[in-house]
Formats: structure tokens, sequence, C-alpha cells
């Protein structure tokens, strides 16, 4: 097995390997758009089904969003990258995002606890809602600031990946 | 960000044209629903059937498009796609808006606004 595969095979958890996808990404709402509408072709060319394509798109939305948002605040020029791996076999979708943006407040990601709905209407939330999405669809949600980087890595369980 | 519209009876119904609600078009959104439902009834249905995806950012317009429209109005949602549907869920949004299987099924559909 070469360095690659070898590579591949961790990334994976022993699962198969395919539709690798690695992309740049201006760092501002209307490049998160065009990312994902780019992903969401890439994702069903590598043959993952229409459900699974939507979660996929709702994740990764929610993590570049917040990057933009928040890592980066509005600075300009601003990239991030994001590097996925579609692991068949039960592996589902294997995820690195990376940013050189400002590091997680405390160095830990936000819980993302749900709100509160039994409110009256105009306390009822306008936000906050993406890390709640994110924690709710992926597993292994691990973040290291190294290097003046923030990386992100995760799994998007797809259950209709064969 | 397009918004067409159409007064059907008493019920303003609001037809995104946009296949997207995103972070990119989130304020105009709100912006627009504020223009058009100013002059608005009781009811507004937003008719979903043409968006295939709605963010956070998205989902945090439209809540905030019903509580612009003040006492004694709602904001119904007719028609969502699997995606768009998914979302709602999983934020238990849906539990706040009442969502309609399509555009007649609200225009059909006495709603209380207790």
């Amino acid at each position: 097995m070469d360095d690659a595969a070898l590579r591949a095979a961790a990334d994976c958890g022993g699962a198969g390997a395919a539709g690798d996808v690695s992309l740049a990404v201006t760092a501002t709402p209307q490049g998160v758009r065009e990312a994902l509408i780019r992903l969401r072709r890439d994702l069903t060319a590598a043959g993952l089904a229409p459900d699974d394509v939507g979660t996929a798109e709702m994740v990764l939305a929610e993590v570049m969003n917040n990057i933009v948002e928040h890592a980066y605040a509005g600075c300009s020029g601003a990239q991030l990258e994001l590097r996925l791996r579609v692991c068949r076999g039960g592996g589902g979708l294997s995820v690195h995002a990376r940013d050189t943006g400002a590091a997680m407040p405390g160095g830990t990601l936000p819980e993302g606890a749900p709100h509160r709905l039994d409110v009256g209407m105009e306390d009822l939330p306008e936000g906050g809602f993406g890390w709640a999405l994110i924690r709710t669809l992926t597993e292994d949600l691990t973040y290291r600031r190294a290097g003046g980087e923030n990386h992100l890595n995760f799994r998007v369980p797809l259950p209709e990946l064969i | 960000m397009n918004l067409d519209h159409e007064v059907k009876g008493d019920v303003l119904v609001i037809t995104p044209a946009d296949r997207r609600i995103d972070a990119a078009v989130a304020i105009q959104f709100k912006d627009r629903m504020r223009e058009m439902s100013a002059t608005a009834g009781d009811r507004i249905v937003l008719d979903l059937g043409q968006v295939d995806f709605v963010d956070s950012s998205g989902l945090g317009a439209i809540v905030a498009a019903m509580k612009q429209l003040g006492q004694g109005s709602r904001l119904e949602l007719a028609a969502l796609t699997p995606n768009v549907a998914k979302v709602f869920r999983l934020t238990r949004m849906d539990t706040v808006f009442p969502i309609h299987d399509s555009v007649d099924a609200a225009l059909g559909a006495a709603v209380s606004h207790g």
C-alpha cells in the first residue's frame, strides 16, 4: 500500500474511499454559495443520494458560514479550504475545514444547545441554529488551533451511501 | 432576491423565485418581506415550492419576517421541498409555523390566530 492509499484508508477508517474534493473558497456569503453549488454537483456525481447530498450541504453551509461570519468577521480577501472524502461502506463523508481567521473563543467549539421555543413570538430566535445543526448531523467533531490556523474535522454519516 | 406575490381572496401568497434563501440574501429577503407584508391582511402564505436550500441565516430571516408582521398576523409556510423541510424539523421550527403541503391546501385551511 503506498502512502496516498494509506492516508485514504486512515481517513475513511478502513472503508473504501471515492470522490475526493478539495477546494479553496472565497470567505464571503457569495463565495460560500458558489462552493455549495459546486459541492452539490460533485457529491451527486460521486453517487450520493439526494437526501445525503442535502444533509452534507446543510452541514457544510453552516461550517463555512461560521468561518466567514466569526473567524474572518468581515475581513475581505480571505479564503478557507475544504477537503472532503466520500467513504463508502458506512463511512459517510469525512471533512476537514481549514482557515487562518480568529481562533474559537475559549479554544473550544460552541455547545449548540437547542433554543427554547415555548416563548412569545417576539422572543423567538433569529439565529444561533448553526452549531445545533452541525452537532446533530455530524460525528467525531474535533477542533484544533495550530500554527495560526483553525482546523475542524468531522464526519457526516450518510445512511443511503453503500 | 426576487419575490413574486399574488392576492388570493384575503390571503397574500408570496413566492420566492430564487432557489436559495441563504446568508447571501437573508437581509434582502427580510427587507422585501417587510415591504410586501406592509399592506397585507391577516394571512400571509410563503410558498417555498421553488426553494431547495435554506441555511440557518435564511431560517432566521424567515422567523424575522414573521416577527415583523406584528400582532394578529402569522406567517404560514407551504410546499416545503425535502431539504427545506429537514432544516425546519431539525431546528424544531416546524412547531412554530403553520406548514401546509401546498399553496392550495393553505388557501383551503381555516387557520386560527389564537
